[in-house]
């Protein structure tokens, strides 16, 4: 691979997100060490295709470089991940960047992800501390506990357990595995638990957690290694008994 | 469709799959296993349950109406998930995909297999040994019916791993590998008792 010093890509691109997908193929000399990013950059740097034609930098988005903010998710050589922990002599050339297309495409491997923090909105992700006084301070959260959350509160919103999930699609409405497995975090919260019954309520609504149908996918493919299937099944868990709770009735509100 | 129903109809149709369509099933199996003991222990068993009291209620009730809802939103479930087996070639992705493809094979079966068998016993035809054997002579039908029997088991029995997951019984990784090897368990042993029981027939 390195004798002949060069790097092949394959992007597939779009110039609107009303226009046709088409690929387009770059060769660009080969350094050690890059990444994905750095591929992109030297593509923007001088946009020529492999054709010698000069073309369009491709776009994309990033933005932390270290694989904590997700703006970078893509789809390489068949895999959602990001681009900036994409490393170039660990891929297999040529290297195929696709955007991810459960997202709305804005422009080449540019996506929307609104779809996601719409979800954490309807989901209620986040704890309520505002009162119209002093609250004080909320209940101590047990080391142990805080230690396990910590690994659920990594989630990136990048949206690659979207992309793999095969309940996703323009088909159905399910919000997907990440906003889910955000309830179970902020539900463990003690300060947040004190809501954790309407975020039930939320996800027991259309396109939540009933449209899981146990690919795994999710927890195969997220980078942060967060055990989304056992949130997963963890929330049915509770909403099974919340459903029983709401039937039945309980002092539990 | 109202709003917010989709939970319940989701649990709903995760219910039924196992009570009573799974448990009519592995009854099912059992009863037709009589075959294998020759055609009059088969047609002592099966003249037993035609003559069950309430027989058209629990037909209806416990069979074809949960069977019927089962179905019809199961299909709908399985023509909203787009599969990717090629991309994610997983274990669960695999599972996935084939409990939606037994599903829809399991359909084209049971309609096939109630119209051959029940409709033509609401026409007077008798349903006994000898009409199993009649359409179990035919080197196709029977081939049919081997794929029929183990999609549904196969659909049951992986139907039942996902339901430990849907009502929150099997939440750990640990647990969910070992209700793996226990449903497959299952799937083995009822496709013996199913394919024993056709081949009685033969
Ligand atoms: C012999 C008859 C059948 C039995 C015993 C059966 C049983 C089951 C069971 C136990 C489940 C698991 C429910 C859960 O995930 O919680 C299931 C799921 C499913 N069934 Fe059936 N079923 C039968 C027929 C059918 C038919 C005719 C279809 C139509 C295509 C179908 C489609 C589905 C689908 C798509 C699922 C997956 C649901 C999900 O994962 O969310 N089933 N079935
Ligand atoms: S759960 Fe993982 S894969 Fe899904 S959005 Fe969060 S970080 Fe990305
Ligand atoms: S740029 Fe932030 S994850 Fe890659």
């Amino acid at each position: 691979m390195s004798e002949n010093r060069t790097i092949r890509i394959i992007v597939t691109r779009q110039d609107r997100p009303d226009t046709a997908p088409y690929e387009e193929e770059f060769v660009i000399p080969y350094r050690p060490n890059m990444n994905i990013i750095s591929v992109l950059m030297e593509i923007r740097r001088n946009p020529v295709n492999a054709k010698g034609e000069k073309t369009t930098p491709v776009a994309w988005e990033m933005n932390c470089l270290e694989e904590v903010c997700g703006a970078c998710s893509m789809v390489i050589n068949g895999k959602p991940r990001q681009s900036c922990t994409a490393l170039v002599d660990q891929l297999e050339q040529p290297i195929r960047l696709e955007p991810m297309r459960t997202f709305p495409v804005i422009r080449d491997l540019q996506v929307d992800r609104s779809r996601m923090f719409d979800s954490l909105k309807k989901v209620k992700a986040w704890i309520p501390i505002d009162g119209t006084y002093d609250l004080g301070p909320g209940p101590r959260m047990p080391e142990r506990k805080r230690q396990w959350a910590y690994e659920l509160s990594k989630c990136m919103t990048c949206g690659v357990c979207l992309e793999a999930c095969p309940n996703v699609n323009s088909k159905s409405n399910f919000i997907g595995p990440a906003p889910l497995s955000q309830v179970r975090l902020f539900n463990a919260h003690p300060t947040g638990a004190m809501h954790k019954a309407e975020r039930l309520e939320a996800i027991m609504g259309d396109g939540g957690l009933a449209n899981c149908g146990n690919s795994q996918n999710c927890v195969q493919s997220c980078p942060k290694g967060i055990p989304l299937t056992t949130s997963i099944a963890a929330l049915n868990r509770a909403a099974t008994i919340q459903m029983f709770r709401n039937f039945f009735g309980s002092d539990e509100v | 469709m109202a709003q917010n129903r989709e939970f319940f109809y989701r649990r709903l149709h995760s219910l039924l799959g196992v009570i009573p369509v799974g448990l009519f099933l592995t009854q099912h199996l059992v009863v037709n296993h009589f075959a294998t003991r020759g055609a009059d222990a088969f047609n002592k068993a099966a003249a037993f349950m035609e003559q069950l009291p309430f027989r058209y209620f629990l037909e209806i009730f416990v069979i074809f109406l949960p069977l019927l809802f089962h179905a019809i939103y199961g299909l709908y479930i399985a023509f909203t998930a787009q599969n990717n087996v090629s991309r994610y070639g997983y274990f669960r992705n695999w599972m996935f995909m084939l409990q939606r493809l037994t599903g829809i094979i399991t359909l084209i079966f049971v309609v096939w297999h109630v119209w051959e068998t029940r409709v033509q016993a609401a026409f007077g035809v008798e349903v006994n040994y000898d009409m199993m054997a009649n359409i179990v002579a035919n080197p196709f039908m029977l081939a049919f019916y081997i794929v029929g029997i183990v999609s549904a088991v196969f659909h049951f029995a992986n139907g039942l791993w996902s339901f430990f997951v849907s009502w929150g019984i099997t939440v750990t990784p640990r647990s969910q590998q070992i209700s793996t090897y226990v449903t497959m368990g299952i799937f083995v042993a009822l496709s013996i008792v199913g394919i024993r029981a056709i081949l009685a027939f033969v």
